[in-house]
């Protein structure tokens, strides 16, 4: 299993290029981290891995085979502003179970509490929406994960447990995961290789 | 949503404010400005120059003596192009080269000047917003989580920009969750926890195993740093409609004793700081 972005370029309508020619293979079991500074298309990437912007050139590959967009998705993105990801006029319950059930482990690994379930997203803060939508990102087909400054708005504890939570599940299920973060720091604490989309 | 919240900037003084997502940092910073929606209860006293701040001083102070960076780009007038929407923040000199010095200063190419917020990735759309109120000239800046998602060259510009504007005898309050670039230009630092102040320490106590620290809500957000130990608290911090009746970190605390529950610690004094938490030495 690995997910392979070949040749990819892309461009906003009639725009210049942002890339032209994106070679990338994420593997299972492989933590990439991928940098770039601001407005290079680092997001735009991360939409086109997870099959949510079409290429204006080039393919995604999953096993070889073109992804298609129906049923659970197996590549899965995370943003960064979880009050963007989420239907406001859901209960956090229908938002959680949308895709699958998580289990009460991970829940608690997340630190979610039941009680949050019964509320509205407007009710909770960006760094509980955001353990929502990590879990919510977690199915049991989910074989790749997209975490585009997936915890850049949150303390630094709620990092740590979402991200202590995240690699417990990346062992067990052999996942590869893409970070996008500008927090050199956290890269360098995740990765196992980290690539600038510039040299891509 | 947050109470017994003490804390003060001086001029020439960085105070840099940080703690846990949804601590009702953002609530402070409009609470000053304020601009906090009709259905906030305040009570307590903000004072500027040693007067209080009414709300109708808070209307004529905003944006010229008080100026905010707000941490949502939603702030931005989604119908105007962002050049414009900077010069209209300048209060005095040449609007269009004050526009164009502050643009150039966070790397936003002329042709920036012409784009609506849509167009704008969001590191750029946060320059923009960082830009509006450096150029206000205000004499107290108060800026909501500036920093996310910029690359560290225009991190370290805007940090370095807030030092010389609180250098020239200005008040900054810098309120983040990057510990990191606060401990590099603030002069002492205040944390939150479930919307009280559980600290205000020297930055320089920021160090080692955060053995200088006095409360153990920051001892344990300063290990969870990936550059640190990356080991967070378990468990999360309780909701304003449910709080703890004594100490509101007692929940998660190691430390915690039957005597945390009764009631909620007063601030007190200690080492050049203070914290809120009856067993701290
Ligand atoms: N809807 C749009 N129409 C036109 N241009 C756009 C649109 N959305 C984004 N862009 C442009 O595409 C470029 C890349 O945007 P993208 O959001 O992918 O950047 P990024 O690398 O993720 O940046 P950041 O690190 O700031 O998040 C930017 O220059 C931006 O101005
Ligand atoms: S007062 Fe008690 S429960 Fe609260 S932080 Fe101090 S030791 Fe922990
Ligand atoms: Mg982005």
């Amino acid at each position: 299993m690995q997910l392979e972005a070949k040749n990819i370029g892309f461009r906003y309508d009639n725009g210049p290029w942002l890339f032209q020619g994106i070679n990338f293979i994420l593997k299972p079991r492989e933590i990439v981290g991928l940098t770039g500074v601001s407005g290079r298309g680092k997001t735009t990437f991360c939409k086109i891995l997870a099959g949510l912007e079409k290429p204006v050139e080039g393919s995604i590959t999953l096993n070889r085979k073109e992804l298609h967009r129906n049923g659970y998705h197996p590549v899965q993105l995370i943003y960064q502003n979880p009050e963007k990801a989420v239907n406001p006029r859901w209960k956090m319950e229908k938002i959680l179970n949308e895709g699958w059930k998580p289990d009460e482990e991970l829940l608690t690994s997340l630190g979610i509490e039941k009680e949050w379930l019964m509320r509205w997203p407007n009710e909770l803060s960006g760094g509980e929406l955001q353990r929502f939508c990590v879990a919510r990102a977690l199915g049991p087909n989910t074989r790749f994960l997209i975490a585009d400054e997936m915890t850049t708005m949150l303390d630094a504890i709620t990092q740590a447990q979402i991200w202590q939570a995240v690699l417990e599940i990346f062992k067990k299920r052999e996942m590869g995961i893409v970070v996008v973060s500008h927090e050199a720091k956290l890269i360098q604490r995740l990765c196992h290789r980290v690539i600038e989309i510039n040299s891509l | 949503m947050i109470s017994s919240l003490n804390i003060s900037v001086e001029a020439g003084e960085i105070l840099a404010v940080v703690g846990a997502s949804g601590s009702g940092k953002s609530l402070l910073a409009h609470a000053i400005l304020g601009i906090l929606p009709s259905n906030a209860k305040v009570s307590g006293t903000i004072k500027f120059n040693g007067e209080i701040l009414t709300s109708a001083r808070q209307e004529a102070l905003r944006g010229r003596e008080i100026a905010l960076v707000p941490q949502s780009v939603n702030y931005l007038d989604p119908l105007m192009r962002v050049g414009k929407q900077v010069r209209t923040s300048v209060k005095k000199g040449n609007e269009a080269k004050a526009q164009r010095e502050v643009f150039e200063r966070y790397r936003l190419k002329s042709d920036v000047d012409k784009m609506y917020p849509f167009q704008l990735s969001g590191g750029m759309a946060r320059r923009t917003l960082l830009s509006t109120a450096m150029v206000s000239g205000a004499r107290v800046i108060i800026a909501d989580e500036p920093t996310p998602g910029l690359d560290p060259a225009v991190i370290n510009e805007a940090l370095n920009h807030f030092r010389d504007v609180a250098d020239n005898g200005n008040a900054v309050m810098l309120i983040t969750h990057d510990i990191e670039s606060a401990l590099k230009i603030a002069d002492k630092i205040a944390v939150l926890y479930a919307g009280s102040t559980v600290e205000v320490a020297p930055a320089n106590n920021f160090t080692g195993n955060g053995e200088k620290l006095r409360h153990p809500y920051s001892k344990g957000l300063w290990r969870a740093l990936p550059q640190n130990e990356f080991i967070p608290i378990p468990g999360s911090q309780p909701h304003p409609s449910t709080l703890p009746s004594g100490c509101l970190f007692e929940p998660r605390c190691v430390k915690a004793t039957l005597e945390c529950t009764k009631a909620q610690p007063v601030m007190r004094e200690l080492r050049n700081g203070i914290v809120r938490c009856i067993h701290a030495t």
